[in-house]
């Protein structure tokens, strides 16, 4: 073929890559459109505002005497732990919205304008950042009133939250992977009550783990989510401790490790 | 030499189906052309492949000069696309929709907001602009669509089966503004099961099956070549099925087929209608039906390539 002429109103030099300032903008527009997304979808807001709400108010009221005596002490037993859990729920958006996004043909749109390959999924992973931090501030002002208590200072309260949400993105992997092999957005949330009910219920977050037949103790104890809650229990109430933290860290890791490569791979098959 | 798009061999495989085999195309600049075949023909993985959603896995292609596979991202500067499924977002408003793609296009807020505000009172949806898409008809989310693949002004459009699924108010009022944007000097590939739509639309129209390219030409060369419009004669009594099927054969220069009773024959020049309602009345048919319709997609291709079009096969959507 020989010389070829568009006789295109935009100009004719096009750049030939995406700068990473450029891909960096793309990612925070997409971040701001899933956030947008949520006022049109006051739903949504419920499932990571009133429901974690609903959640502490039940436990603290209903079970709380009768677990640790009275209500106060549950509250400050329970609430890092409940955080925790609510950041993993928090996280399945991730996969929800991906999956959406897949099944509707928006992705097919998003990749077919000139933007950074990884904008569309660093966008969702930004605006769910910012969602779990949303959560995590709520349930500690919920918490605060109903006469929660740091014990600790605002630096270990900072490192809780780090900590969180380090481990939010780590999981955010497994949401990526199960939005990208499911069907539809609806199998997304099955998924995340199947499993992550189980996996959250059967760790310290409620009750500690002395309270349980042994054979169960020693899952809960190498449970990421107990051993995740211990860290932030650590660092919110009696004084960070070492081995929980560096456990949960490597705990993301892991979970980073396995579950980005694999969610890579499934999403390479998909579109 | 002025090509919008051109390729050459183009294959692409799923598995064990070959959606694509062998496809060459050429679009001159500011023309429409028309991919015409029935669902499973691999119009949408010829488009995936010209818009850089999908990687050949064999032959060329360049969009703009630029090549698919090595220059996808000035590719993707180039084209607009608007796909089969009315790929917005459901939970944004229209004009959060056409300001996200202005955003990521990198035009600063006011002017995507300008552009929004122009696109959607050019495509009557001004009065939606600040209602979630979710509240859209389905016509509506097509407009949309479309308005959102010309946000940042392409200068090439592909259109994959614009208006399957609506209604044929919706039809023509898609069809008024896609002329529009043609008159404006926008490259359009267009892909259509409706013969009539590509007729409608289309400067040159290239027919595919089976991932192959089995005929092309301009509208009118097409419509010689397979005859515009078909005729079907039914007679009242089986027996005069012979002097019928002679009558419309003679006359439309085809052998015709035969139907149960219904005798059928593509056709070109209208005067054979009157010609066989002679011819038949001189012998003492007595016919049930008479009548000369545009022809189906189906008879189409059953002109061109003696079978009919494979209807029941898996659909592109299921395979890409």
């Amino acid at each position: 073929m020989t010389a070829v002429t568009v006789t295109a109103p935009t100009a004719p030099e096009l750049s030939p890559r995406v700068s990473p300032l450029e891909g960096l903008r793309q990612t925070l527009t997409l971040a701001w459109r899933t956030i947008v997304q949520v006022r049109h979808n006051p739903w949504e807001l419920g499932d990571f505002s009133i429901q974690p709400i609903m959640f502490v108010l039940l436990f603290t009221y209903v079970f709380g005497g009768a677990i640790a005596g009275s209500t106060g002490e549950y509250l400050t037993y329970a609430l890092p732990g409940i955080i925790v859990m609510n950041m993993l729920f928090v996280t399945m958006y991730v996969g929800t919205g991906l999956n959406t996004d897949l099944t509707k043909g928006v992705f097919d749109r998003l990749r077919s304008l000139p933007i950074a390959r990884w904008a569309p999924m660093a966008g969702r992973i930004m605006a769910d950042q910012v969602k779990q931090a949303w959560s995590i501030f709520l349930l500690l002002a919920v918490g605060m009133i109903l006469g929660f208590r740091i014990g600790t200072n605002v630096v270990s309260l900072l490192g809780a939250v780090l900590l969180m949400l380090v481990f939010a993105l780590a999981f955010s992997w497994l949401s990526v992977l199960v939005g990208v092999l499911a069907k539809d957005p609806e199998h997304v949330q099955l998924f995340g009550f199947t499993v992550l009910f189980p996996v959250t219920f059967v760790s310290n977050v409620f009750v500690p783990a002395e309270s349980m037949p042994g054979w169960l103790q020693s899952f809960v104890n190498v449970n990421p989510v107990s051993v995740l809650a211990d860290a932030c229990r650590g660092l919110m109430l009696t004084g960070a401790e070492a081995a929980p933290i560096m456990q949960s860290l490597a705990w993301a890791a892991a979970i980073t490790a396995v579950f980005a490569p694999l969610s890579v791979w499934a999403f390479k098959r998909r579109v | 030499m002025d090509h919008a798009i051109w390729t050459e061999g183009l294959v692409k495989r799923f598995g064990e189906t070959t959606a694509l085999d062998g496809v060459d195309l050429v679009v001159r600049t500011g023309t429409v052309l028309g991919l015409l075949g029935p669902n499973g023909a691999g119009k949408t993985t010829a488009v995936r492949v010209l818009s850089t959603l999908l990687k050949p896995d064999a032959g060329r292609a360049t969009v703009g000069g630029y090549d698919v596979v090595r220059e996808a991202h000035q590719v993707r500067q180039l084209v607009g696309l608007t796909g089969q499924y009315a790929a917005v977002d459901e939970m944004l408003t229209g004009t959060e929709n056409l300001l996200l793609i202005g955003r990521l296009l990198g035009t600063p807020r006011t002017q995507a907001k300008q552009r929004a505000r122009e696109l959607l009172s050019d495509f009557g949806l001004s009065d939606a602009a600040d209602r979630a898409v979710k509240t859209y008809s389905g016509g509506m989310r097509r407009r949309l669509d479309l308005a959102a693949s010309l946000v940042g002004r392409p200068p090439m459009l592909y259109l994959d089966e614009p208006t399957t699924g609506l209604d044929p108010r919706a039809r023509a009022e898609l069809w008024r503004l896609i002329r529009s944007l043609v008159a404006g000097g926008v490259t359009v590939l267009l892909t259509t099961q409706y013969l009539d739509e590509a007729d409608e639309l289309a400067d040159e129209i290239v027919v595919i099956d089976h991932g192959r390219v089995i005929a092309s030409g301009t509208p009118d060369e097409l419509k010689a070549k397979t005859g515009s419009q078909t005729l079907a004669v039914r007679p009242e009594d089986e027996l005069q099925l012979p002097v019928v099927t002679a009558v419309v054969g003679e006359l439309a220069q085809v052998t015709p087929e035969v139907n149960g009773q219904l005798v059928t024959a593509p056709v070109t020049d209208p005067a054979v209608l009157p010609a066989v309602v002679r011819r038949l009345d001189d012998a003492g048919v007595v016919v049930t039906e008479l009548a000369l319709r545009s022809s189906s997609l189906n008879e189409v291709f059953l002109s061109l390539t003696g079978h009919a079009a494979d209807e029941d096969e898996q659909t592109e959507g299921e395979l890409a």
